[in-house]
């Protein structure tokens, strides 16, 4: 009887000992690894919402490829074609330098426009050690009209032709699925063409995306202009669209009322409503070339 | 009572020996390479953070990688890596829990190089399947290098291939597997 504690006890040890190498995952010798901080990407297919900027950035060492079409106004109907007789277009390159900073330019058949800009990131939406649930991106662009002065009789500056954007996108992919972001912006004209114009046009917009596929999701671009008399002549801008992509290349199918591709443009000079039927069909087209090879892939 | 303390002592110190013939890494090698016949373009991920554990005692092997730490040339068969194919948000593991069939044969104290073949469960995409493949180990002063190649079938681990690309991703991935091991000190 003496024995039989010490037996019960040895035979629990056993079984204790045997269970827990059975049962032991040899990975967790190593011991729980802290989640490591990584930031949240492909909040949008593309750099793009639609027409403003997205929270996305291109990566380094890649350039994209940017067509974008508008055309005219659904509305015109079978004599215009549905508007597709008359297309505006922008053509632009895109560099990612960083991870967290890009440039681009481009040029704007309508009043052969001239745009640059430079977007960068002080915070990123991250996960893990030291997370943070939203990402504040800031963009600064400049515009420059090339088209020859309207009037040659008067004394005209170069200067009359730019205008600047400063803009913050501040935004969040909730979920796979859904990203969401608002944008205050404002653009600055160097002139305009009355004195009763304000220079300065303050703006706010919201765009989005929800993914329904793998490969396709829906996306919608707002910019509500808070400036008084632009406000009031001009219309705010609101585009809706499908993001398709092809493996290669990333479609953005869109139905707007707008004709602009640059900030300046889309934002100041919104002269139609969706109300009447004032409807753009557009597409942008990204093509991504890889510049420089990521060596970290060897 | 004094008995059972002294089992207890002897059984923690059998269990503290048995850990120093484990060895492992957090940096091993994981590639593949998914290019297609003809493709114009090299479709081949690295991932250089695997985590590996092999029990020399039993043959026992495990490793564990995190999708996203995949590396490729051009920043877009990344991203569509993760966000298309290998879905690295829902399944940000992919992992191998097997056995060194022949473990027997394999002299962890003398240098040399060994044919092994492993056997387990290789979960990639969420999808766990029988995997058995042939292997190499390599002792050299007191390093042990486990290394392996096998080819996985896209099909098996749910991972679909649309049309439009199929003439660049192939239908099956070479994968190779490197792990320079270090003794576990515990």
């Amino acid at each position: 009887m003496k024995n039989n504690p010490i037996k019960i006890m040895l035979a629990t040890c056993c079984i204790l000992f045997s269970t827990k190498m059975q049962a032991q995952d040899l990975l967790d010798l190593l011991g729980d690894e802290k989640p490591k901080k990584e930031f949240v990407k492909n909040a949008f297919k593309s750099t793009r919402v639609i027409n403003g900027h997205s929270i996305e950035f291109l990566s380094p060492g890649t350039m994209d490829l940017r067509i974008l079409h508008r055309f005219g106004m659904l509305n015109q109907g079978y004599k215009n074609f549905f508007g597709l007789d008359q297309a505006s277009m922008r053509l632009g390159f895109d560099f990612g330098l960083r991870n967290n900073m890009m440039v681009g330019i481009g040029r704007s058949t309508y009043k052969k426009e001239l745009d640059a800009f430079i977007k960068y990131a002080p915070i990123r939406q991250s996960t893990g050690h030291h997370s943070f649930p939203i990402s504040v991106v800031t963009i600064a662009g400049i515009t420059a009209n090339s088209a020859p002065f309207a009037n040659q009789t008067i004394q005209n500056f170069t200067t009359s032709k730019i205008a600047y954007y400063f803009q913050m996108a501040i935004g969040s992919k909730i979920s796979e699925a859904f990203t969401l972001q608002v944008t205050p912006t404002m653009v600055h004209n160097n002139i305009v063409p009355l004195s009763t114009d304000p220079n300065d046009v303050y703006s706010v917009g919201v765009g989005g995306r929800l993914k329904f596929t793998k490969r396709m999701a829906l996306t919608w671009d707002y910019f509500y202009l808070i400036t008084g008399k632009t406000a009031d002549v001009n219309y705010n801008p609101l585009a809706i669209g499908i993001d398709v992509e092809t493996g290669g290349h990333v479609f953005q199918l869109h139905f707007s009322n707008s004709t602009g591709m640059n900030e300046r443009a889309f934002l100041n000079e919104t002269t139609n409503t969706w109300g009447k039927g004032e409807i753009r069909w557009g597409f942008n087209l990204s093509r991504v070339f890889q510049i420089k090879k990521n060596k970290k892939a060897e | 009572m004094k008995k059972s303390i002294l089992i207890l002592a002897f059984s923690s110190l059998v269990s503290i020996s048995f850990a120093q013939e484990k060895y492992f890494t957090k940096t091993g090698k994981v590639s593949f390479d998914a290019t297609a016949n003809k493709s114009p373009e090299i479709i081949k991920g690295t991932n250089k953070s695997t985590t590996m554990v092999l029990d020399s005692k039993t043959g026992d092997m495990q490793f564990v990688l995190q999708t996203k730490g995949f590396e490729f040339e051009r920043a877009l068969m990344q991203e569509h890596f993760n966000e298309n194919y290998i879905e690295s948000t829902k399944f940000p593991k992919a992992e191998f829990k097997g056995a060194i069939t022949n473990n027997a044969t394999v002299n962890y104290t003398k240098d040399g190089t060994y044919n092994v073949t492993v056997k387990g469960k290789l979960t990639i995409h969420g999808v766990t399947n029988d995997a058995t493949t042939d292997g190499k180990i390599t002792v050299k002063a007191g390093k042990v290098t486990a290394e392996a190649s096998f080819v996985a079938l896209l099909a098996d681990y749910k991972v679909a291939i649309p049309t439009v690309v199929a003439d660049k991703v192939a239908t099956s991935a070479k994968v190779n597997v490197v792990c320079a091991l270090e003794a576990l000190k515990k």
